[in-house]
């Protein structure tokens, strides 16, 4: 293997991070390192952004009665809490944090094929999140994040036009970095490695990129139809005209639902690569897992009704989505059953990345299971905006999206900062977020399958045992999100110096040093093995070392 | 996709277009092309949500479709359509003279494309100030009271769902001179570029590239042109 010995006990070596000090080497930089470390704070401040939110919500939910805040109040609060947490959160976070650190890394490149397209996507997501936090701060929008027609074109006086723009801007930031993604992993990988040798995270990301470019540009359109609308009368979705306001469901779940894959792929494809290591295994089905993530691509487009079966689409139509809605958790499920079989006869090991895994694992199946029941027609004319809905959701993308991206971060944490984060610290947060998790979001299963509507301020007091429980676990989740933003901080000038490859760990990223430097490989790595071949790595290295 | 060779060759001195990042200027070159090819992916999406309001809408109220279709002036769409399809032809040859390294007559073309470009946007100004004068424009003012001729028989259509003709007839038609406003200041600033010389036989990407961007806003035209303009004169 090309590995290159670095002695330890050097002078610092020039890596990513001591190459420029200034503000301006970090604001104009083109190395896909530095900007990934401007995405990773960045979305971390929209993540407590919308994290204030949802507590706001939990806040007014801890009673009955409006008593924190009323209707309109509450309205704004929720819009922003998924505006915030969709568009400059976890859609974002994994792709333009860890895809954009790991992709040239792991497949042997010096950078992305534009580099200043990626800065220039990074810009985009910056003024986007700055329209967001102008329309936070001077009225806010009270249509919910989905911004339906024709409320939001007719009725509501509230910043429809500016928070339009802001989902605009962050959209083409995406659209820019799934652009970048593909051309880099087609044209930039280093010799030898086949598409059948790229690492799985690599895979999911390119499904990732796939639907970014081509779902992306249906929601900018939309949003600008919706703007022209109420700039200029155009009347593309006025009912009067005999326009129909489905249509703006049907364009903005066009994008909207496989925007939930865009969060979901990449933190699946982090799972892998925890999985592999941590289970010092090769993963079970290759193939499998790099086609069905292409597979989720594709069948994503194909679903986006369901979330209209009530809205009065035909019961032919509803059907037909119900069926296809079924049928995407064929792939899913051939993640999860490939993970599993990976692990059988694993020598697994239980550091802190593998902890998230193992979270992902149990909440996405949950997530994704009761995903089944909203495609049921039946009951999801019973649960429809309920509660139910809610818990669905956040267990795909918190439970889900969360844990990958928490556990990515960990297990990558050491090549990105040269530190690692404090184990013991990282072990007690992995099980404050699990337990807090659960203990927020399970009790709204139960509320929304009793009745219990979303969007609501206010609720009939037999409720009120299962929402105080939410409400706590809201607290202890958000104890479990504070601590890594702590201990981070503090590894990153405490923390033992993290040798280039402290897990023991396969993938071209591990064989330079931590950090890496500014162009990653002295030399361009040949690659001449197949991903996840824990099985030729030495016996000497197999135990993963414990970081103190 | 790889040539093994690859490796060796870090930079080649002779070419300063060449960016640090990749092993050769034929790697560069793919990128870029893949890249533009899929931002083209992204127009079509783009385009295409407008494409679908109009297909659905236009099968629903088809007759006040045809009748707001008979108030656009054919002779100036089909104007405006030549001098695009003219326009692509001097692209093509932009990116020809290109090729062969011809400075002045790259730069030529340029500013012919350029031209042309205004040319569509002044004729399209005529058409919406017309528009206006008539009424036509979406809003409080909009008034419509034309017919739809079935072969003789005037049905009267709606004003609302004529109305609704003209917004998407605004909306594809006005997002589509933005792009071709778009294109005008993106030729502008190659046609300076290649005035200084900054293309040469071995690196005219920028050129291929954004000649693929107008061919991409010109074959929008061809559709939007007989869905805006022909709808009711088959036969």
């Amino acid at each position: 293997m090309a590995t290159t010995a670095i002695p330890a006990n050097q002078a610092p070596k020039l890596n990513y991070l001591n190459n420029g000090h200034t503000i301006k080497s970090w604001l104009l930089t083109t190395d896909h390192k530095r900007i990934a470390i401007l995405y990773l704070i960045s979305v971390t401040v929209f993540f407590f952004l919308g994290g204030f939110f949802a507590m706001l919500i939990r806040l007014e939910l801890l009673t009955p009665q409006g008593d924190l805040m009323q209707a309109d109040t509450y309205n704004k609060v929720f819009t922003m809490h998924g505006l915030i947490m969709v568009f400059f959160f976890l859609i974002p976070v994994v792709p333009a944090v860890l895809g954009n650190f790991l992709i040239p890394l792991m497949i042997g490149a010096k950078d992305l094929a534009f580099p200043r397209i990626n800065l220039l996507s990074w810009y985009l997501y910056i003024i986007g999140g700055l329209l967001i936090s102008h329309v936070m701060l001077t009225g806010g929008v009270d249509t919910g994040w989905t911004f339906y027609s024709p409320f939001s074109t007719e009725y509501t006086n509230t910043k429809i036009v500016e928070a339009g723009l802001a989902a605009f801007v962050a959209g083409f930031s995406s659209i820019f970095t799934g652009l970048n993604f593909i051309v880099t992993i087609h044209r930039m990988r280093a010799p030898g490695l086949t598409w059948d040798r790229l690492p799985l995270f690599v895979w999911a990301n390119y499904a990732t990129s796939i639907i970014m470019i081509l779902g992306t540009p249906v929601i900018a359109i939309t949003i600008v139809l919706v703007a022209v609308e109420r700039l200029f009368h155009l009347g593309i979705f006025d009912p009067r005209l005999g326009s129909d306001p489905l249509l703006f469901q049907h364009l903005f779940w066009f994008y909207s639902h496989p925007a939930v894959y865009i969060m979901i792929l990449p933190s699946m494809g982090v799972v892998n690569e925890l999985i592999t290591c941590f289970s010092r295994k090769r993963i079970f089905g290759y193939k499998f897992i790099a086609l069905s993530s292409i597979a989720i691509a594709v069948l994503g487009f194909l679903v986006w009704a369901h979330h209209m079966f009530v809205a009065g689409i035909s019961l032919y139509a509803a059907m037909i989505f119900s069926f296809l809605t079924f049928f995407i958790g064929v792939p899913s499920a051939v993640k999860v059953f490939n993970w599993t079989a990976t692990l059988y006869k694993g020598s697994i090991s239980y550091a802190t990345p593998m902890l998230y895994a193992f979270g992902f694992i149990g909440l996405f199946t949950i997530g994704g299971l009761t995903g089944l029941f909203l495609a049921t027609l039946g009951i999801d004319v019973h649960v429809t905006d309920t509660y139910f809905v809610v818990a669905h959701f956040h267990y795909v993308m918190v439970g889900g999206v969360l844990m990958g991206y928490l556990g990515g971060l960990h297990f990558w944490w050491p090549k990105m900062t040269g530190r690692m984060y404090p184990e013991a610290w990282a072990k007690l947060s992995a099980l404050l977020v699990f337990v807090g998790f659960n203990l927020t979001f399970f009790p709204q299963f139960i509320l929304g399958y009793v009745g219990m509507p979303r969007r609501y301020w206010q609720y009939p007091p037999e409720f009120q045992a299962l929402n105080v429980l939410s409400t706590a676990g809201a607290s202890i989740l958000a104890a479990g999100y504070l601590l890594p933003m702590i201990y981070f901080v503090w590894s990153l000038r405490y923390g033992a110096i993290a040798d280039p490859n402290p897990w023991a760990a396969a993938g071209l990223e591990w064989k330079t040093t931590s950090p890496p430097p500014t162009f990653n490989f002295d030399e361009t790595p040949v690659v001449t093995w197949e991903a996840y071949n824990y099985d030729e790595i030495p016996p000497w290295e197999r135990r993963v070392p414990v970081a103190r | 996709m790889h040539d093994s060779q690859a490796t060796t060759v870090e930079h080649e001195a002779h070419n300063p277009a060449l960016l640090h990042h990749f092993a050769d200027a034929q790697q560069q070159k793919n990128a870029a092309s893949l890249g533009m090819w899929l931002f083209l992916v992204t127009e079509i999406m783009f385009f295409g949500g407008m494409f679908c309001a109009y297909l659905i809408y236009r099968l629903a109220h088809f007759n006040a479709f045809a009748a707001g279709s008979q108030q656009l002036s054919i002779k100036l769409g089909a104007l405006n359509t030549a001098v695009l399809i003219i326009s692509s032809v001097t692209v093509v040859l932009a990116v020809k003279a290109a090729e062969a390294g011809k400075r002045k007559v790259l730069v030529g073309y340029l500013v012919v494309t350029v031209l042309l470009g205004m040319t569509f946007l002044v004729v399209k100004g005529f058409e919406y100030a017309e528009k206006f004068e008539k009424h036509h424009v979406p809003g409080p003012t909009f008034q419509f009271t034309d017919t739809f001729d079935d072969n003789g028989k005037q049905i009267p259509v709606s004003s609302n769902e004529a109305q609704l003709f003209f917004s998407l007839y605004f909306a594809m038609t006005g997002m589509h001179a933005l792009h071709m406003i778009i294109g005008c200041g993106l030729f502008s600033v190659l046609a300076v570029l290649a005035w200084r010389g900054h293309y040469t036989p071995g690196y005219f990407t920028p050129i291929e590239n954004a000649g693929l961007y107008w061919h991409l806003v010109d074959i929008i035209w061809i559709y939007l042109f007989p869905l805006l303009y022909l709808i009711s004169r088959h036969s």
